[in-house]
């Protein structure tokens, strides 16, 4: 190996790094406020890469079906929840099924009128957002004190049932998106591609934002407050529906930002998402599902690691990332302290 | 009908079914059978012990690949390769679980889905293995040079195995080892206090699981004669999950019931789906997906509780009460038990115990009070182990606890009750307090599996059904533990921890919670075993129900020791009267 593939094998390592670290993020975010760990985080990042590459071939988006069932889903979830109660059911659907349903129509209506670039992006963006409350209300807020197993199992379940639809609606072909930029820089002997540095550009923006939203805006208090205590919260007046919805919509546009990404770089199946989230999910294990900055650094080193070993032993490059999660598993064990759940 | 009949003609229509059924149905029934006996260790590990794997799909094909590899390549038996593959499950399981267990939590099932995914790109990696085509000619099982070639030949050997695993398990579950399994969903504190260590009971919960999955991966390639990565994957993993969620946790008969329901069910979408749907697919796992969900919101307990309603449960013959196992040597009256000396416990700056100072006799009540915040508590975990020290010594029978863990503590003679009751509710009374002698029997897993615990067993039932009627609650030892009163369950409590020979008794907060008239049998039945020459130690912030009940009072008061002394001189202490009544 020499200095020109090494660098190439880190300027690769850390393009999947940067997005595994934005799935990280997102898991340990929903983590903390909901306690579920989020295992199809990696599906919003799937859907969103196939909305777009069916714009982009001029074929209706299978979105249009798919938000269509979540938003019906969440709103039958939320008329047999209320059906004695009119005034909340509206309020409750206005929160859950709402978004879904007029993103299903917005994709339609985008591809229908031919819209521009810009329209598709922004029609798929929103679409995949709308998907994250709908998901909420359907699976996890019906037992959101449940245990964290329970939780786990569930998402675990979410997983699958969205693979299948995604099998279902955007069938198995594989799909790429044109790549935002195709400038590239010449730094010495190495090449950086555009699409990279938007990369790495678009989650430093993307961690810093999420530092200041937590920080600064009284949502991302809101959050926190409940990721701290989700009694002490609905006490203040912060709804722990009102809590799980948002921060289901953040993973999901996390997650559509992430699809934006790395549909360029990658080509994207219906079950592509469960490698990509798997692998942000090691990272997020690094920072134990508590920390951000230690989450984000564990994801870049998994993609580093993914693509050294791609180099030296390419056919085990999944084996190789997938048991780097037991080492982790041993260093974290000698450093947590373990609570009891009451 | 009585439940062992039923079992009977189970068996009787499993003996039945290849003589009768199409050849289709057998195979259907030979897939039944090694499902359940992967669903059958998910039930124990999910069900009962509250923990979980995505892998176990993984382990059965651990078991399949040991077996195909070492047979094809290396001509060795399949009944070697049996015992191999056992064994390297053995060391992953051990493996996975010390790493992950000992943290509790969720660390489990994400390290199972890792491992999970790991195995099975290896499978299609690995050359010698066939990569994703995988490996034919696999050799059959042979019975004393009879091969098993034929399907219904094989369907009796692997029902043999299935039902021989759902007697052994179900052994298991009701025995010394069993009684802690079901117990570790409570928490950890409580099995610590018994002398349990849950990291290292869960570790062998999730490696029996594990044995059980590998098994069926032995069966599994020697009756498909190939294997191929396929079936192995982490999709078949969460279907294994699937059929465990279903039968759920009351009886390991769960297990069979959701290997039969889901297998039928999912031949059946097979067949509709890609009709209804005009793709072809694996689309059967959407359904599965959904259905799952809606299980663990609104039947967690999975769909045996709905059969069993018209199973009445047997009527077990009451255990006989008998004192059959050994005895502590007791402390003279007088002689020092307790001795706590210059205690501290801080939480940052906090100083929660500010060096406190005090002893225990043998055979006296002492009665550690004080207001809300006082540092009772604080001071009574410091004594069974739940909190270490900060600094000061805390001497039992004039060893050094302030390091021991609370499962040593248990060991030395020290019983103890909980603040908030935590009892096992879905084991009945009984059940409950021979949890109480765990460190008094000796049998094991393997032992118990093989009910070869008989008289262990026998004589921890009967020393908790004398422990029962001691406290005067015989009556109800067949009862669930859930179904009792706040104030019979107290008392459960104290005769769970009577029945490890304890020492001293330590009783936290004992009448919290209770009615008048419950608290007039309490202070009767703490009398009474002083009486018998048990010492307590009680921890009360009710003066009225200590009053006329302890020989001494220690007061605490904001972490510090207030006074100490005969109850009236306590109570007449102008320090005291502030402290309680603010006059």
């Amino acid at each position: 190996m020499d200095v020109s593939i090494a660098a190439l094998l880190t300027q690769d390592g850390l393009t999947n790094g940067a997005i595994y670290c934005l799935i990280a993020l997102a898991l340990v975010l929903v983590f903390a406020v909901t306690r579920v760990i989020f295992v199809p985080q990696g599906e919003f990042v799937a859907f969103t890469v196939l909305t777009l590459a069916a714009f982009e071939q001029k074929q209706l988006p299978g979105t249009v079906w798919l938000s269509l069932a979540l938003g019906v889903a969440a709103a039958s979830a939320d008329i047999v929840a209320h059906r004695r109660e009119p005034g909340r059911m509206l309020r409750a659907i206005a929160g859950s099924a709402v978004p879904c349903l007029l993103s299903a129509l917005l994709v339609w209506g985008v591809f229908a009128t031919g819209a521009g670039w810009a329209f598709q992006v922004i029609a798929t963006v929103v679409a995949v957002m709308a998907m994250g409350p709908a998901v909420y209300r359907v699976a996890f807020q019906p037992i959101a004190t449940a245990p964290v197993l329970t939780l786990l199992i569930v998402s675990v379940a979410v997983h699958f049932v969205l693979t299948g639809l995604g099998l279902l609606f955007f069938g198995a072909e594989g799909a790429r998106i044109s790549p935002f930029t195709t400038v590239s820089f010449t730094f010495g002997s190495i090449n950086v591609s555009g699409q990279s540095l938007l990369v790495y550009a678009f989650t430093a923006g993307l961690v810093i934002a999420m530092a200041v939203f937590f920080k600064v805006t009284l949502f991302g208090k809101a959050l926190r407050a409940t990721a701290a205590n989700r009694t002490g919260a609905r006490l203040v007046g912060v709804s722990p529906n009102f809590a799980g919805r948002l921060c289901f919509t953040l993973a999901a546009a996390i997650g559509a930002a992430s699809g934006l990404l790395i549909g360029p770089i990658t080509t994207v199946y219906y079950d592509s998402g469960f490698l990509v989230g798997l692998k942000g999910f090691v990272g997020a294990i690094v920072g134990g599902l508590a920390s951000y900055p230690i989450a984000a650094a564990g994801a870049i080193f998994v993609g580093l690691v993914e693509a050294f070993s791609s180099f030296w032993a390419s056919a085990y490059k999944e084996v190789i990332v997938f048991t780097l999660i037991l080492p982790v598993l041993l260093w974290r064990s000698f450093n947590t302290t373990h609570h009891e759940e009451e | 009908m009585k439940p062992r009949v039923l079992v009977a003609i189970v068996v009787a229509l499993v003996a039945a079914a290849p003589l009768v059924a199409p050849p289709f149905y057998v195979t259907l029934l030979n897939y039944i059978g090694l499902y359940s006996l992967v669903a059958l260790g998910l039930v124990l590990l999910t069900g009962v012990a509250g923990q979980t794997s995505f892998g176990q799909a993984a382990f059965v094909g651990l078991g399949a690949y040991t077996t195909a590899v070492l047979t094809t390549q290396y001509g060795m038996s399949p009944w070697v390769t049996l015992v191999i593959a056992l064994a390297i499950t053995l060391v992953i399981g051990y493996i996975l679980g010390i790493i992950t267990l000992s943290m509790g939590g969720h660390y489990l099932p994400l390290a199972t889905i890792a491992w999970g995914m790991s195995l099975y790109f290896l499978m299609g990696t690995i050359e010698s293995f066939g990569g994703f085509t995988g490996i034919t000619g696999v050799p059959p099982v042979s019975f004393f040079g009879m091969a098993l070639t034929q399907e219904s030949h094989f369907y009796y050997f692997i029902w043999l195995v299935t039902l021989l695993a759902l007697w052994c398990v179900a052994n298991l579950l009701d025995s010394r080892p069993g009684r802690a399994i079901r117990a570790l969903k409570q928490g950890t504190t409580m099995v610590e206090a018994f002398g349990v260590h849950p990291g290292r009971m869960k570790t062998a919960v999730f490696i029996l699981a594990a044995l059980l999955a590998c098994l069926s991966g032995w069966l599994y390639a020697h009756l498909q004669r190939f294997v191929n990565p396929t079936p192995f994957g982490i999709n078949q993993g969460i279907e294994y999950l699937f059929m465990a969620v279903v039968g759920g946790a009351v009886s390991v008969w769960g297990a069979v019931l959701g290997a039969t329901l889901v297998t039928l069910l999912k031949t059946w979408l097979q067949d509709l789906l890609p009709k209804l749907l005009g793709e072809a697919g694996q689309f059967e796992i959407i359904v599965f997906g959904v259905l799952l969900v809606i299980l663990l919101q609104h039947a967690r307990e999975g769909l045996m509780p709905f059969l069993q309603r018209f199973v009445p449960s047997p009527k077990r013959a009451l255990p006989e009460a008998g004192d059959r196992l050994q005895h502590r040597s007791m402390p003279a009256a007088g002689e020092p038990v307790l001795e706590v000396n210059k205690a501290r416990k801080t939480f940052g700056g906090l100083v929660a115990v500010n060096d406190v100072s005090f002893d225990v006799k043998a055979r006296e009540v002492v009665g550690l009070i004080g207001p809300n915040g006082a540092g009772k508590s604080t001071c009574f975990n410091l004594i069974s182990g739940a909190l270490d020290a900060t600094a000061g010594s805390i001497r039992f029978m004039g060893q050094e606890l302030t390091k021991a863990s609370a499962s040593a503590i248990s060991r030395m003679g020290l019983g103890r009750t909980f603040q908030h009751v935590k009892l096992v509710a879905t084991m009945t009374v009984v059940e409950n307090v021979a949890l109480g002698a765990y460190l008094r029997g000796t049998k094991g897993i393997v032992a118990s599996a093989l009910k070869l615990n008989r008289a262990d067993e026998a004589a921890a039932l009967a020393e908790a059904m004398r422990q029962l009627q001691r406290v005067g609650l015989a009556e109800h030892a067949h009862d669930p533990a859930g179904s009792l009163p706040l104030g019979k369950q107290r008392v459960v409590e104290i005769a769970r921890a009577l029945a490890a020979d304890p020492i001293l008794l330590l009783l936290d907060e004992p009448a919290a919670g209770l009615r008048y008239a419950e608290k007039q049998q309490l202070a009767q039945l703490i009398k009474t075993l002083k009486g018998e020459g048990m010492t307590v130690l009680l921890v009360e912030h009710d003066m009225d129900f200590v009053m006329g009940l302890v020989d001494r009072l220690v007061v605490l008061n904001f972490g510090q020791k207030l006074a100490q002394g005969l109850p009236e001189a306590v109570q007449a202490d102008p320090a005291v009267r502030e402290a309680y009544l603010g006059v």
